[in-house]
C-alpha cells in the first residue's frame, strides 16, 4: 500500500492550508487595499482616526493575512522613468571647494613658492601654477598634505586626491577610489531626495531603485503623466541667496572672474551678474510653506535654520539698499532689493507663480537640493484606463484558460484528471500566495506567466500518468503502478523543471521590468507546480486509494 | 470515454524522412539568417529608441488623417497603425503612432508630446491617450545587447546543466534544439515583420525553457533505455524512446497550446506578440524534440561502452529517494 508517514501528510496539508490563507486577500482587492492604506495613514498621522477609515478597517478583520500582489504599472497606470544621474557634476563643486585649501596651504610656504595662480582648466580638474619652479617639490607636498584617506570599503589606503605635476603646474584631481565613493554617495543622495519628493506628494507604493552604477529607476502609480512626475523629481532644486554684481541685457556678457551671468526668469532678456559663493543655501532652510504675499499673489514662505539666519542677518544687514538674488537652478527668481536687515531667518520668495506652482517649490525646498543634474532616458505613462482594460482581459484569458485545461484534463484522463485538476488549483492558488508574501509585482506579462504555468504545471502530473500508465499495461497491481510511476517520472520533472527554472532565473538576472515580471511568476509557478505533482498529487490519490480501494484503477 | 491523442502503442519511425525533416530545419535556420539580413526585424522602441503613443478614441482611427495632422510637425520617421482586438467595445478605436528618436535628445521632451497630442486632438476631438512611452538610444542600445546576452546566457546555463546530467551529445542535441526554436520563432518576425521587442525576448527565452524541458524529458527516458537495452541499435532505441513518450509530449504541448490560445484570443492587443511567438515556439519547440535533438545524438553517436560511472544519471538513484 502507498504510505505517506503522517508527519509528512500534515506538513503538506499545512502549506496548502497556510497557502490558501495567504492567497485569499487577493479575492477582495479592493477591499484589502482600502484597509492597508487605512492602516498605512493612520500610522503615518499618528494613531488619528477618520470614520471613512474605520468603515475602510472594517471591511477586513486585522486577523486575517493582508498581504495582496501588487500591480505592476502597466495595470494600475501611473509613470515609469530611468535617470541617469551626472555624478562627474559633483566633481567640480568638490574640487572647486578645494581652491582655499590650497591657496592658503601654498601661502604658508609662500616665502618658496613665490605667489600662486588658479589657471583655466576643464571642471573638475585644479591647475595651480607657482612662480618658483625649483620650489616645485615643496609646493607638491603641501599640497599632498591636504590629502584624506578615503572612507570606503574599497577605497581603504588610498588618498582623496590626486596630486601631480604637469610643466609648472601642479594638477590636483579626485582619485580613484574618491570618485567611485562619491559617485556612491551621489547616489545614494538623490535616491532619497527623490524618495522624500515623492512622498510628499502621497502616491502609494511607488518604487524607487538605484540600477548599476549612475541610474535610478522610479515608478510611481497612480501619477497623471511622466512629465508631470519629471517635473517634481527632474528639477535640482539649488536654491542661493547670492549678492548681485549688477544687471544687463547682454546675454553674452563677460561675468568677470568668480560671477556667474544668469538669465532672469519673469524678465525676458534681463540678466544678472551674481557672486559665484553665495551668502545662505536652500541646505539651511529648515521649512518652505506655500502662501501669499501681501498683494495676494502665490509666493512661498521659507525658514533659515541658525546658521543660515545670522548670515542672511548680517548679509541684509550691511548691504541694505543693495539687491540681492534668489536663485534658483541658475536662473533668477527675483532681485529684490535689500530694505531693511532681516534678523529672524523668515523670508518670503514671490515670483509669476500659480498656485500649483508655489505649492510644488515649496516641496522641493522641503526635501532639498538633489547633488546633481539628472537626464532621462527611458519614460513611460500608462493611463488607469489602459491598465484596467489589461487587467480585465488577462483574467478572462487566464479564466478560459484555466477551464480549457480542466476539461481537456479530465477528458484525457477521467477521475485521474480530477485530482491533478486539484493539484492546479492548489498550484495556482500557492503562486499567488507566494506572489502576496514576497510583495511580488504582478505585470501583464507576469499574468500571461500564469497562464503559460497553468498549461505546463499539468507537465509533471501528465510525466506521470504516462509512467502509471505504461505500469498498469505490464499487468503490474494498481497502487504498485501508482507507486513506480511517481518513482520513475521523478527524475524526468526534477530535470526538466530545473533547466525552465534556469531560464527564469537568468530572465529575472538580465531582463527588467515586464521581462523581470514575467520571470518571476514563471519561476516560482515551476516551483509551486512541481510542489503540486509531486507532493499534492499524490497525496491526493493516496487519499483516494486508501478510501475506494479500487481491484483495477483506468489512468 | 477517454479522450486519446495518441493511440496505446505508437510505431512511428521518425527518422525515415530524417533527411527531408532535418534539411527543412536547416533551410529554415538559413532562411532566417537571410531574412534578417536583408529585411531585419521590426524593432519595438525598447531596442530603437523613440517614442509610442496610444490613442484611444470613439471616432473611427483614419490613419491618413493622423498623418497630415503629424507631418507638419517634422518628427522625422512617423508610423501609425490602427489596432484592432476582438475585445475593444464598438465604439472603441486604438491606434499606435510611433515616432523615431529625436537627434539629441535622450528621451523625447514633454515639449513634443504636447506638441503631438494637441496636433491629434484637432483632427480627432474625442481622442485620448492611455499610455506614451519613450525610450531614449542610450538604454535601446544596451537593451539589444542584454537581450542577445540573455539569450545565450540561457542557451550556456542549459548547456552546461544536461552536460552535467547527461552525456556532452545530449547536450550539444539540446542546445541546437533550442536555437533552431529561437532562431525559427526570430524568422517568423522578420518574415511577418512583426514589432520585435523586450517583451519578444521574454517569449523566446520561455521557449528555450519549454523546447529543453521536452527534450530533456525523452533523453531522461533514453538514458533509461540505454541502460535497459545494452544491444539494440541506437537509431532504434531513439524510434522506442521518442514512441514511449510521445503520448506525454503530445498532451503537454496540447496543454500549453490550449492556455495560450486563451491568452492569444482573450489576453488583449498588448501581450499578442508575445504570445504569438510562444504559441509559434511551442509548436517549433515539440517539432524540434521529435526532429532535431535527437537527430545529431545520432549523429554525433555515443559511446554505449558499459562504464560504471554511466550509472550515475540513471533513474535508479531516485528510486529509493523518499517521494
Amino acid at each position: 500500500m502507498l504510505t505517506t508517514p503522517l508527519w509528512k501528510r500534515l506538513l503538506i496539508w499545512s502549506i496548502v492550508a497556510l497557502g490558501i490563507a495567504a492567497a485569499a486577500p487577493n479575492l477582495f482587492y479592493s477591499r484589502v487595499e482600502l484597509h492597508n492604506d487605512a492602516v498605512a495613514s493612520i500610522e503615518k498621522s499618528g494613531g488619528v482616526v477618520t470614520p471613512e477609515q474605520e468603515a475602510a478597517l472594517a471591511d477586513w478583520p486585522s486577523f486575517l493575512p493582508s498581504n495582496l500582489v501588487n500591480l505592476g504599472l502597466d495595470l494600475r497606470g501611473g509613470a515609469h522613468l530611468l535617470a541617469e544621474v551626472h555624478v562627474a557634476d559633483v566633481y567640480k563643486s568638490r574640487i572647486d571647494a578645494l581652491w582655499p585649501e590650497v591657496r592658503d596651504a601654498l601661502r604658508d610656504v609662500r616665502d618658496q613658492v613665490g605667489s600662486v595662480r588658479r589657471q583655466p582648466s576643464v571642471p573638475g580638474i585644479l591647475r595651480v601654477s607657482i612662480t618658483e619652479q625649483s620650489a616645485m617639490p615643496v609646493a607638491l607636498a603641501a599640497v599632498q598634505a591636504l590629502a584624506q584617506p578615503v572612507v570606503s570599503l574599497t577605497g581603504i589606503g588610498s588618498n582623496d586626491i590626486d596630486v601631480a605635476q604637469d610643466g609648472d603646474e601642479i594638477v590636483i584631481q579626485l582619485s580613484e577610489a574618491e570618485r567611485a565613493a562619491t559617485d556612491n554617495r551621489t547616489i545614494q543622495q538623490s535616491l532619497e531626495i527623490i524618495r522624500r519628493r515623492v512622498d510628499e506628494v502621497g502616491t502609494r507604493e511607488p518604487t524607487i531603485q538605484r540600477q548599476g552604477t549612475d541610474r535610478i529607476l522610479i515608478q510611481v502609480p497612480g501619477i497623471g503623466s511622466a512629465a508631470e512626475l519629471k517635473a517634481l523629481i527632474g528639477t535640482t532644486a539649488k536654491l542661493t541667496f547670492s549678492p548681485v554684481v549688477r544687471q544687463t541685457t547682454d546675454a553674452g556678457a563677460d561675468p568677470g572672474p568668480r560671477n556667474l551671468l544668469l538669465p532672469a526668469v519673469e524678465q525676458e532678456g534681463v540678466f544678472y551678474v551674481v557672486e559665484e559663493t553665495p551668502v545662505v543655501t536652500g541646505e539651511e532652510l529648515t521649512n518652505a510653506q506655500p502662501s501669499f504675499d501681501q498683494n495676494n499673489r502665490p509666493s512661498v514662505e521659507f525658514q533659515f535654520d541658525a546658521q543660515g539666519a545670522r548670515a542672511f542677518g548680517d548679509y541684509t544687514a550691511a548691504n541694505i539698499g543693495k539687491p540681492f538674488a534668489i536663485v534658483l537652478d541658475n536662473e533668477v527668481i527675483s532681485a529684490p532689493v535689500i530694505q531693511s536687515a532681516i534678523p529672524g531667518g523668515r523670508g518670503i520668495i514671490t515670483g509669476d507663480f500659480t498656485v500649483e506652482e508655489s505649492t510644488n517649490l515649496a516641496v522641493l525646498l522641503r526635501a532639498g537640493a538633489l547633488p546633481a543634474e539628472m537626464t532621462f532616458l527611458e519614460e513611460r505613462t500608462i493611463g488607469p484606463e489602459l491598465g484596467q482594460d489589461s487587467i480585465d482581459a488577462g483574467r478572462l484569458a487566464a479564466l478560459v484558460g484555466m477551464i480549457a485545461v480542466v476539461v481537456f484534463m479530465v477528458a484525457c484522463y477521467g477521475w485521474f484528471g480530477v485530482m491533478a485538476n486539484i493539484a492546479l488549483a492548489i498550484n495556482i492558488v500557492l503562486l499567488f500566495a507566494i506572489l502576496s508574501t514576497i510583495g511580488a509585482t504582478l505585470t501583464l506579462p507576469g499574468i500571461a506567466g500564469i497562464v503559460l504555468t497553468m498549461g505546463m504545471a499539468v507537465d509533471a502530473n501528465v510525466l506521470i500518468y504516462e509512467r502509471i500508465r505504461e505500469e498498469l499495461r505490464q499487468k503490474v497491481s494498481p497502487s504498485r503502478a501508482i507507486e513506480i510511476g511517481f518513482d520513475k517520472a521523478f527524475s524526468a520533472i526534477v530535470d526538466s523543471n530545473v533547466t525552465a527554472i534556469i531560464t527564469a532565473v537568468i530572465m529575472f538576472w538580465i531582463g527588467s521590468g515586464p521581462v523581470r515580471g514575467f520571470a518571476v511568476t514563471l519561476g516560482i509557478g515551476i516551483i509551486t507546480s512541481m510542489f503540486t505533482a509531486v507532493y499534492v498529487t499524490r497525496l491526493v490519490i493516496e487519499t483516494w486509494m486508501a478510501w475506494r480501494r479500487p481491484k483495477t484503477i483506468t489512468v | 470515454m477517454r479522450l486519446k491523442l495518441v493511440p496505446e502503442t505508437t510505431n512511428i519511425d521518425f527518422f525515415r524522412a530524417q533527411y527531408v525533416t532535418f534539411g527543412a530545419s536547416i533551410v529554415a535556420v538559413l532562411v532566417t539568417f537571410v531574412l534578417l539580413a536583408t529585411m531585419g526585424l521590426n524593432f519595438g522602441i525598447d531596442f530603437r529608441g523613440g517614442t509610442t503613443i496610444r490613442t484611444e478614441s470613439t471616432q473611427a482611427v483614419d490613419v491618413g488623417i493622423y498623418r497630415g495632422a503629424l507631418d507638419q510637425l517634422d518628427l522625422g520617421d512617423v508610423s501609425i497603425a490602427e489596432v484592432f482586438d476582438p475585445n475593444f467595445r464598438d465604439d472603441q478605436h486604438v491606434a499606435m503612432v510611433r515616432i523615431q528618436a529625436q537627434d539629441g535628445a535622450e528621451a523625447v521632451t514633454p515639449e513634443t508630446i504636447s506638441q503631438i497630442e494637441a496636433a491629434l486632438k484637432t483632427v480627432d476631438p474625442a481622442i485620448t491617450f492611455p499610455a506614451v512611452e519613450s525610450v531614449g538610444p542610450k538604454v535601446s542600445s544596451e537593451l539589444i545587447w542584454s537581450a542577445l546576452f540573455a539569450v545565450l546566457a540561457g542557451s550556456f546555463g542549459i548547456l552546461v546543466y544536461v552536460w552535467a546530467r547527461f552525456e556532452w551529445q545530449f547536450a550539444v542535441g539540446t542546445v541546437a534544439a533550442l536555437l533552431h526554436d529561437v532562431i525559427v520563432t526570430v524568422g517568423v518576425f522578420s518574415l511577418f515583420q512583426l514589432k520585435f521587442d523586450l517583451t519578444i525576448v521574454a517569449a523566446l527565452l520561455t521557449i528555450l525553457g519549454y523546447s529543453v524541458n521536452d527534450t530533456v524529458v525523452i533523453f531522461d527516458r533514453l538514458r533509461e533505455n540505454l541502460a535497459k537495452y545494452k544491444t539494440m541499435p541506437l537509431r532504434d532505441m531513439m524510434n522506442l524512446t521518442a514512441n514511449e513518450t510521445l503520448s506525454r509530449t503530445i498532451m503537454t504541448a496540447s496543454t500549453t497550446l490550449i492556455a495560450l490560445t486563451a491568452l492569444l484570443i482573450f489576453g488583449g492587443d498588448v501581450i499578442r506578440g508575445f504570445v504569438f511567438a510562444m504559441l509559434f515556439g511551442v509548436i517549433v519547440g515539440t517539432y524540434s524534440t521529435l526532429y532535431v535533438a535527437k537527430n545529431i545524438v545520432l549523429f554525433l553517436g555515443l559511446d554505449r561502452s558499459d562504464k560504471p560511472k554511466k550509472d550515475r544519471g540513471t533513474p535508479s538513484e531516485y528510486a529509493n529517494i523518499d517521494a
